[in-house]
């Protein structure tokens, strides 16, 4: 009997090689566990057949272009459409022996913090079904945590990794910008998107980031890894800095259960024998929040003008062809990209660019340099992921800025390109609280580290409660 | 700043949007306040500091330029809404 809901990768691996269980005895057991629990979790938006061999499965995000399986970005108006080519994260994952479960779904075009953007409807949090996984990646979250894949890829531009890893209680990396490849995925804001691991375990987490990670011709922004990812073995943090940014910590709107639960795992981390200190990121907290909502949505414009109906996906009926272009992307898009992609044009257009864009791409220099000083003293940042634990369903979505706020925390260190690791740290009110580490560039090796001797020291267990 | 409704009827003309009347009344609420959040980024003296397009110091990289395997014709046109031999089919006249 397989249990998918504790089995880890790392241990999927060990039966698979060592013959005790078979690679179709394997997917199989995903595809009873999705039969049994998917219809309430709505994790995924397609599902595939086992292609065969003896690999371990995944699921992955539904921004991750794959060839002759239908990829949506969540979206009505990408409905239907399915890739002729793999990006280049499935092609590495595939020749790792990889088998794909199927596709998670998300916010509409990466765009929210709870997967109630997407236009195939929510998924739901596997603690409480009443809850959101967050998002954008709230698919695949909730499909690790529910025992419906072993791992998955999501994305990340402002925080779709780690918010739902945070509150869904499991491991989730946005991996240093430029690391894994962007080729064949679904582009939202293009300085900003990494494609990223989500898994049970740090250890689990950092062998798939060694997968995808790595130089990609296809990709110019791509670049080699500096050094190898090294999968954690240490319990203890002799010898690492990490700094606790006040802000970070302090800031409003910060539920004292996520508070406590964080302080409580940085006294563990000095326990384990790091070295604690406080530090600032006073500018980048205050300002991460406006410079992200008018870089993100500038990108988001333009990388949206693709949808125009002409050459895959929606197309409205329309009789000449300038009213084709508009009612298509009227009729399908949903309310978020429109938003975004008039916030985006606005910053963008003539007599605003300067005062908008421009002066947010300066803010972005201003977040890099603050966040830069700190790696001068420390190895890792850490605060909560989150501000709160998983909300209900319904309960941001009527106003737009209140949901912006779910990643006032993950924002800064997007913008500054760095990696960030989400790793469980204990429940409030019954539901995870995540821990974000923050490294310097291509630093995920440490973040590997400290996640890894924290996860032994905490002993979370990732099961949700109603589940065990 | 705050945009008006003939600012947001241009900016949507713009980006190619055919927004509904309801549409235009929620967004034009909406939009104002994101754009008073965003505008903040306007108390920044910042006029000696350079702009950061990219979180990498990228340089440009150039491949030689020589023919390799691309997309065939029908692949291309795999997913288009309508076709005409090897053409995507639209209708006619009206693009500005």
């Amino acid at each position: 009997m397989i249990d998918t809901l504790r089995l880890t990768a790392e241990e999927a691996k060990r039966l698979l090689d060592s013959r005790e269980i078979s690679g179709a005895e394997l997917f199989a057991a995903y595809r009873a566990a999705i039969d049994e629990r998917d219809e309430e979790l709505h994790c995924y938006l397609h599902l595939c057949d086992d292609p065969g061999g003896d690999g371990i499965p995944i699921a992955l995000k539904d921004v991750i272009g794959t060839k002759g399986i239908p990829t949506t970005a969540g979206s009505k108006i990408l409905e239907g459409y399915v890739p002729v080519y793999d990006s280049t994260v499935v092609e590495r994952l595939k020749s790792h022996g990889l088998r794909i479960l199927g596709k998670t779904n998300t916010d509409e075009f990466a765009m929210g913090s709870s997967t109630e953007n997407s236009a195939f409807g929510p998924s739901h949090n596997p603690w409480d079904p009443s809850r959101v996984p967050g998002g954008s990646g709230g698919g695949s979250a909730a499909a690790v945590t529910g025992g419906l894949a072993p791992w998955a890829l999501g994305s990340d531009t402002g925080g779709s990794i780690k918010q739902p890893s945070a509150l869904c209680g499991n491991v989730g990396l946005r991996p240093t910008y430029g690391t894994v490849s962007r080729y064949g995925i679904v582009a939202f804001a293009s300085s900003l998107d990494q494609v990223g691991p989500v898994a049970k375990t740090v250890r689990d987490c950092a062998y798939l980031y060694s997968i995808i990670a790595g130089r990609d011709d296809r990709d110019t922004t791509t670049v080699e890894l500096p050094q190898p990812v090294e999968l954690p073995e240490a319990t203890d943090l002799k010898g690492l800095r990490v700094g606790v940014p006040k802000e970070l910590n302090e800031a409003e709107g910060i539920e004292p259960g996520v508070t406590a639960a964080v302080q409580a795992a940085i006294a563990r981390l000095e326990e384990l024998g790091a070295e604690v200190g406080e530090c600032s990121l006073s500018l980048s907290v205050e300002y991460g929040m406006p410079c992200y909502y008018l870089i993100a949505p500038a990108e988001a414009s333009s990388n949206l003008a693709r949808y125009d109906g002409v050459r895959y996906g929606y197309r409205a009926a329309a009789a000449e062809r300038l009213e084709m272009y508009e009612r298509t992307r009227d009729e399908g898009f949903g309310d978020e990209p429109k938003r975004r992609i008039m916030v985006g044009t606005y910053a963008l257009s003539a007599g605003y660019y300067d005062a908008y864009y421009g002066q947010a791409q300066k803010v972005r220099t201003v977040i890099k340099r603050e966040h830069d000083a700190l790696f001068e003293t420390f190895d890792a940042l850490v605060s909560p992921t989150s501000p709160t634990v998983a909300f209900p369903l319904g309960a941001r979505t009527d106003d737009p800025l209140a949901m912006y706020l779910s990643d006032v925390l993950t924002i800064p260190s997007c913008m500054a390109g760095l990696p960030g690791l989400n790793v469980p740290c204990g429940l409030s009110e019954g539901l995870p609280v995540g821990l974000q580490l923050v490294g310097p560039q291509f630093g995920e090796n440490a973040l590997f580290r400290i996640g890894h001797a924290l996860e032994r020291a905490i002993g979370f267990d990732p099961v949700p409660e109603r589940l065990r | 700043m705050a945009i008006d409704r003939e600012q947001l009827l241009h900016v949507a003309h713009l980006a190619r949007l055919e927004l509904r009347e309801d549409e235009l009344e929620r967004l034009e609420g909406q939009l104002n306040d994101i754009l008073h959040a965003v505008s903040k980024v306007s108390e920044l003296d910042l006029a000696d500091v350079p702009p950061t397009s990219h979180p990498h110091d990228v340089v440009n990289v150039w491949d030689e330029d020589e023919p390799r395997p691309c997309l065939s014709a029908d692949d291309a046109l795999a997913n288009a809404p309508e076709r005409e031999g090897d053409f995507f089919k639209v209708p006619p006249g009206g693009a500005a």
